[in-house]
């Protein structure tokens, strides 16, 4: 049976781990590259890792944070941020990215998907999308969510699927940072609308969080988190030992 | 010396940090007289058959390892680069491979109950079928990592471990002192990790 999937990610500036609340108030946590190999170590089944930088120097440091995280850390990394075009795929590849995660370089170019699934295979392309409601519609937010692009989100997200996105990560604006759990609505939706894996991500506080997201939505892959991994409000081993005690297949 | 071979596909920074992390002496080359004077080689890749198998003919390296491998120098092929170990594939038409051992590549769709996501990814446990030299650090049930969405049949006798997802799909081979995962070992974490040791260790 696969396993489902339980994924800290770390948001990186400048060379150090920053996590958002609502996307704002930025504090930072440890080094990227030490909280990379204490994740693994305690089972983290994959690593996120999203560039926030805005200056080439902050774009160097990232990818030496990357380099340095896939000499050490032998489980799945994916890189985020910034990705625009097929170049930045090249880029972050070459540093030991195995999966690259587009959002709004998709929104910009419509067509990067496309590309970037025939030159490196859909299973490096991972789309992902800020989701939040509009009048009670699903819509996709742009610029880690600041912008409203009026784009209907189940539509956006069957296109770029069939457009070869290999994986989506889902992320609800309205439950981000509020740490009262996933957003096991929306969450349902997706995973009935796609055939590829879906992960889960946004509002994780606490343990019974991920139990009631597995639970509530069968189908769905991976549960991705931040703070509650980096304040260690959750504990990767314990999380999965409850999980398997809920009859929820995980890797220990 | 562990000789990666690179015939132009696929990113191989995580699969040279992996060996060094093991201890191995390991290094990534195209040229035919280094592959020759390694003790084993590794076939990597990732993206379409077709291509890979196109280029593996073009560099001539698919000869080369054919030529070493027939030697009884002990290969390795990881995700893809099992699959090309095999006579063909019918990854959007027919393709040959390196036939090295029996069987072919076919859709993961077509083996699987409907509305198991394709892709094939994430940790999935290993069934060990037969004892192989590259899983002797490998208990039954544990976990490796898996990225396909195509899968090896008709290789039933030289199928060592399988997994479980809706049917059993091939996941590790061996014939003699060639040897082929399907998942990812570089990226398999502690028993990903081990099962390279234990190749480097022929």
């Amino acid at each position: 049976m696969i396993t489902k999937r339980i994924i800290p990610c770390l948001d990186v500036r400048d060379g150090v781990v920053v996590k958002g609340v609502n996307f704002r108030d930025l504090k930072t946590v440890d080094s990227p590259v030490r909280l990379a190999e204490r994740y693994s170590g305690s089972g983290a089944d994959e690593l996120v890792f999203y560039d926030i930088t805005a200056s080439a120097e902050g774009r160097r440091l990232f990818t030496d944070v990357l380099r340095e995280t896939a000499k050490r850390v032998f489980i799945p990394l994916t890189v985020g941020g910034g990705i625009n075009t097929t170049e930045d795929f090249d880029r972050v590849l070459k540093c030991g990215a195995d999966k690259v995660s587009v959002n709004s370089g998709a929104i910009k170019d419509p067509t990067l998907v496309r590309r970037a699934a025939a030159l490196y295979g859909e299973q490096c392309v991972v789309l992902s999308v800020d989701v939040k409601r509009v009048d009670g519609r699903f819509t996709v937010f742009s610029r880690g969510g600041r912008d409203d692009t009026g784009i209907d989100a189940l539509e956006w997200i069957r296109a770029r699927v069939n457009d070869g996105a290999g994986e989506v990560v889902v992320n609800s604006i309205d439950t981000d940072g509020v740490k009262g759990g996933f957003d096991t609505e929306l969450l349902s939706v997706v995973c009935d609308a796609v055939n590829v894996p879906v992960i889960a991500s946004g509002g994780a506080g606490c343990y019974d969080d991920f139990i009631d997201l597995f639970r509530k939505v069968p189908k769905v892959d991976a549960g991705l988190a931040a703070s509650v991994f980096h304040f260690g409000t959750v504990d990767i081993r314990k999380l999965k030992e409850k999980m398997r005690e809920n009859g929820i297949e995980a890797r220990i | 010396m562990t000789a990666i071979i690179d015939y132009g596909v696929g990113n191989l920074f995580s699969l040279l940090s992996s060996l060094e992390a093991v201890g191995a002496e390991a290094a990534v080359t195209s040229s035919p007289e280094l592959i020759a004077a390694s003790d084993r080689m590794i076939l990597p890749g990732v993206g379409a058959f077709g291509d890979a198998a196109a280029k593996l003919g073009v560099t001539g390296l698919g000869e080369v390892v054919k030529e070493q491998a027939a030697k009884g120098k002990p290969v390795l092929g990881i995700c893809l680069g099992m699959q090309l170990l095999f006579e063909q594939s019918y990854e959007f038409g027919e393709h040959k491979g390196l036939g090295l051992i029996p069987g072919s590549v076919v859709p993961v769709s077509g083996l699987v109950p409907r509305g198991y996501k394709i892709p094939h990814i994430g940790w999935n446990a290993l069934r060990i079928r037969r004892q192989s030299p590259i899983l002797k650090y490998v208990k039954d049930g544990d976990y490796v990592y898996f990225v396909h969405s195509y899968a090896a049949v008709g290789c039933d006798g030289y199928v060592t471990a399988d997994t479980e997802y809706g049917a059993y799909l091939t996941a590790a081979v061996g014939d003699g002192c060639v040897y082929g995962c399907q998942f990812h070992p570089e990226k398999s974490g502690g028993t990903g990790l081990s099962i390279l040791k234990a190749f480097t260790e022929l």
